[in-house]
C-alpha cells in the first residue's frame, strides 16, 4: 500500500523567529502521502496544521523558517528531491508549487483576488505550467470549470469571486488548484466556510476527482466528521507535534493518546441522552510561544503522571507499520517506572 | 455603474451649489454694498451724484432686491460666464483672472502628478521591504515632509536656488517670457518652471500618500489571495505586484480625491510665495482691497475646479475597483 509514496515528511521543525522570541508552530512532524490516498491531518486551531502545508509548499511567510527536517517528494521519475534544500523562489520550488502540488484553501471569499476575474487567475494558473495561447487556455479553464461542476462555466470565468456563492467560490478554487494537473492537492480546512450540504458536495467532489486521477490528498481539518468520511490515514497533531497516527479505522475504533480519546469523546452523537452536557477537553491550546514543559498536552490530560509527563517529552511507541502513538503511556514504560521510583 | 456615477455627479452639483452660496455670502458681507463703495469713490474725486442716481444704479444691478433674488441675479449672470466686475481693477473679473484660471489648474494638477509618481512607487517599496533600512528612510523623510509646512519649503526652495544655483526659482515663467504672448519657446519655458511648484505642493500630500499605500499594501500582502498566487507558482515579485499591489491601489485613488483639494488651496498660499501668475496672489489682495466680486468669484471657481477633481478621482476608483463598477458597493 505505501509503495508509491509521493510526499514524505519527517520530523518537519518550522520555528518562526521573531525578536520577541522563537515560536516552535510545526516541532517535529513525521508522515507520508501516497498516490490514490488521502492523509487526514487533524487537530485544534494553532496546532500547527497550516503551517505544516505552507512549509511543504516553502511559502510560509517571514519570520518562519524550516530549522529542521526533510520534505522528500518523489519525482516523476521515481527519485526523491528534498524540497527543504531547494531554493523557496527558485524556478523548481515554483515548477513544484500548482505543478506538483495543489492548495485549496479554508476562506473561498478571500482566497480570490476581488478585482481580477475567476478566468483571469485561472488562465494564468494553466498558463503558469504549460505553453498554451490565452484562447486555448481560457478553453481548458471552462473544462475545469465543468468538471468541478460549475454550471455556466463561459459566464463564470468572466465573473468575480465575490459574484459567486460560497460553494460555487470554493468548486472554483479546487478547478485552480487542479489547473495544472497537480499529483497531491493540499486542502487546508477546504469546508468549514461552508453550510453542511455544501460542505458534503465539495468533498463528494474532491472524493470522485482522486478517483479519477489517483492524486493523492493532504486533508487539513478540525473536524473529525470530514476526517472519518474521506480520510484512509490521519495524523492527529496537537501544538506542533504528532501526538497518534495511523489508519482512519485505528484512530476511530482503537484511539490510543488521550487527546485523541478527549477529541473523539467531545464529538456530539445522535443517540446522547438529551441535554447531556457534551465532554470538553478542559483548558485550552496554549500559545506555541510558552509550550508547558514534558508532554505538552499533560496540563489538560487527564491521566498524566506528575513527575513524568511535566517533566520527560514522550518518546514514539510504533506498534506497527504506519501506527504511531507519543504518549508516556505507552511504550517502554521502564524508564517511566524507574523515574517514579526515583521520586519515592 | 450608471448610479453611482449619477450620485457621484448629483452630490458634486450639490456641492458646487454650497460652494456657490458661499461665494455669495464672501460678496456680501463687507458693510455697504458696491453702489456705496462707487458712490464713496466718485465723492472722493469730486463729482457730486444725486441720491436718484444711486437708487438708479441699486436698481439696474438688482441691490434693492431681495438676497435670494440677488443670488438667482448674480449666479444667472454666472452661469452665462459674467463673473461681475472687479472694483479695483476697473475691469471684469474674467479679465483680471486671464490666464490665471489655466494655470492654477495645471499646477495644481503637476502637484498631483508628481504626488502619485513619488508615493506610490516609494509606498510600495516600503512595504513589500518593511522594516529594512529603506523603509526606515522613507517613513523619515514622509514624516518631514508632513510635517513641513509647504510655504516653508517653498522659501528653503527659493533660498537654496538663490544659494547654490545661483537662479531665481520662482515664478512660472522667465522675465523675457512673462508677457510674452503663447508660443513654443514659452510652454518650455513654462516645464522647466513648473517642478519647483510641482513639487513643493506636491510633498505633503505624497507623504501621506506614501503611509496610505504602504498601510494598504501591508494589509493586502497577508489576504489570503496572496498566498494562493504564490501556490500557483508565482514569482514572489509577480505574485505581490499583480495581485496586493492592485488591490490596495482602490483606496489610494479614493485618497487622491481627499488630497486634491488640499494641494488646490496649498497652491493660493505657495503661489504667493513663489509669486506665481496663478489665482492665489489674485485672491489675496482681492480679500485685502475688499474687491469682493473678484474674491467671490475666484472661490467658486476655485471650488468648481476642486468639484471636478475629486468627480474625476471617484470615476477612476471605479475604474479600478470592479465591484464598484458592478454596483455592489
Amino acid at each position: 500500500m505505501r509503495t508509491d509514496r509521493l510526499l514524505s515528511v519527517r520530523n518537519l521543525k518550522t520555528y518562526f523567529l521573531a525578536d520577541e522570541g522563537v515560536t516552535k508552530a510545526v516541532d517535529g512532524v513525521s508522515f507520508d502521502v501516497s498516490a490514490g490516498r488521502t492523509l487526514g491531518i487533524v487537530g485544534e486551531s494553532g496546532c500547527g496544521k497550516s503551517v505544516t502545508a505552507l512549509s511543504i509548499l516553502r511559502i510560509v511567510d517571514d519570520p518562519g523558517r524550516i530549522v529542521d527536517g526533510e520534505i522528500l517528494l518523489t519525482k516523476n521519475d521515481g527519485t526523491p528531491v528534498d524540497l527543504v534544500t531547494q531554493r523557496p523562489n527558485g524556478k523548481f520550488m515554483r515548477s513544484v508549487r500548482g505543478g506538483e502540488i495543489g492548495l485549496v484553501f479554508q476562506e473561498p471569499m478571500t482566497s480570490f483576488s476581488p478585482v481580477h476575474t475567476i478566468g483571469n487567475q485561472l488562465t494564468e494558473a494553466i498558463r503558469l505550467h504549460e505553453r498554451l495561447n490565452k484562447a486555448e487556455a481560457r478553453e481548458r479553464a471552462a473544462d475545469l470549470l465543468t468538471m468541478v461542476g460549475i454550471p455556466r462555466p463561459a459566464a463564470t470565468l468572466d465573473q468575480y469571486s465575490w459574484e459567486l456563492s460560497g460553494g460555487l467560490r470554493q468548486r472554483a478554487m479546487i478547478a485552480h488548484a487542479l489547473a495544472p494537473d497537480p499529483r497531491l492537492l493540499i486542502a487546508d480546512e477546504p469546508t468549514t466556510a461552508l453550510d453542511v450540504t455544501t460542505q458534503a458536495q465539495i468533498l463528494d467532489l474532491m472524493m470522485s476527482l482522486q478517483e479519477e486521477r489517483s492524486m493523492a490528498i493532504m486533508l487539513i481539518t478540525h473536524d473529525l466528521g470530514v476526517i472519518a468520511e474521506t480520510a484512509d490515514d490521519v495524523v492527529v497533531m496537537y501544538l506542533g507535534r504528532e501526538v497518534e497516527q495511523g489508519s482512519v479505522e485505528n484512530i476511530f475504533y482503537d484511539p490510543q493518546h488521550p487527546y485523541t480519546r478527549a477529541l473523539l469523546r467531545s464529538i456530539p452523537a445522535l443517540d446522547a441522552a438529551p441535554k447531556a452536557k457534551l465532554p470538553a477537553i478542559t483548558g485550552s491550546v496554549p500559545h506555541p510561544f510558552d509550550r508547558p514543559s514534558g508532554c505538552s498536552f499533560h496540563p489538560r490530560c487527564s491521566e498524566a503522571i506528575e513527575g513524568l509527563c511535566d517533566i520527560e517529552e514522550p518518546e514514539t511507541w510504533r506498534p506497527a507499520e504506519g501506527r504511531e502513538v507519543v504518549c508516556h503511556l505507552f511504550g517502554d514504560r521502564e524508564m517511566a517506572v524507574s523515574i517514579e521510583g526515583r521520586r519515592s | 455603474m450608471w448610479a453611482y456615477i449619477l450620485r457621484r455627479a448629483a452630490l458634486g452639483v450639490l456641492t458646487l451649489f454650497v460652494i456657490s452660496i458661499i461665494s455669495f455670502a464672501i460678496i456680501q458681507l463687507p458693510p455697504g454694498d458696491f453702489v456705496s463703495t462707487a458712490l464713496a469713490e466718485l465723492a472722493e474725486s469730486g463729482t457730486e451724484t444725486a441720491d436718484e442716481f444711486a437708487a438708479q444704479l441699486r436698481a439696474e444691478y438688482g441691490l434693492d432686491r431681495h438676497i435670494v433674488v440677488q443670488y438667482g441675479i448674480w449666479m444667472g449672470r454666472v452661469l452665462q460666464g459674467d463673473l461681475g466686475t472687479s472694483f479695483f481693477h476697473q475691469k471684469p473679473v474674467l479679465e483680471v483672472i486671464g490666464d490665471r484660471l489655466p494655470l492654477s489648474m495645471l499646477v495644481s494638477v503637476s502637484a498631483l502628478v508628481f504626488t502619485l509618481l513619488i508615493a506610490i512607487p516609494i509606498g510600495i517599496y516600503s512595504a513589500v521591504r518593511q522594516y529594512s533600512a529603506g523603509d526606515h528612510i522613507a517613513t523619515f523623510l514622509g514624516f518631514l515632509g508632513l510635517a513641513t509646512p509647504n510655504f516653508l519649503l517653498a522659501l528653503v526652495m527659493l533660498y537654496a536656488g538663490f544659494l547654490w544655483l545661483d537662479v531665481s526659482l520662482a515664478g512660472l515663467f522667465s522675465v523675457e517670457y512673462a508677457t510674452a504672448p503663447w508660443s513654443l519657446a514659452k510652454l518650455g519655458d513654462l516645464l522647466v518652471h513648473l517642478p519647483i511648484p510641482a513639487i513643493v505642493l506636491g510633498t505633503a500630500g505624497a507623504a501621506q500618500l506614501i503611509r496610505i499605500t504602504r498601510a494598504n499594501l501591508l494589509d493586502e500582502k497577508r489576504q489570503p489571495y496572496v498566498t494562493t498566487a504564490r501556490a500557483k507558482g508565482l514569482s514572489n515579485r509577480r505574485a505581490i505586484g499583480k495581485y496586493p499591489v492592485r488591490v490596495a491601489m482602490n483606496p489610494v485613488a479614493s485618497s487622491v480625491g481627499l488630497l486634491f483639494p488640499n494641494i488646490v488651496s496649498g497652491a493660493v498660499i505657495v503661489s504667493v510665495v513663489l509669486s506665481l501668475p496663478t489665482m492665489g496672489p489674485v485672491l489675496l489682495s482681492s480679500l485685502l482691497s475688499q474687491d469682493m466680486y473678484l474674491a467671490g468669484a475666484i472661490i467658486l471657481l476655485l471650488g468648481a475646479f476642486t468639484v471636478l477633481g475629486v468627480f474625476l478621482s471617484d470615476l477612476a476608483l471605479m475604474w479600478l475597483d470592479p465591484r464598484i463598477r458592478h454596483g455592489n458597493l
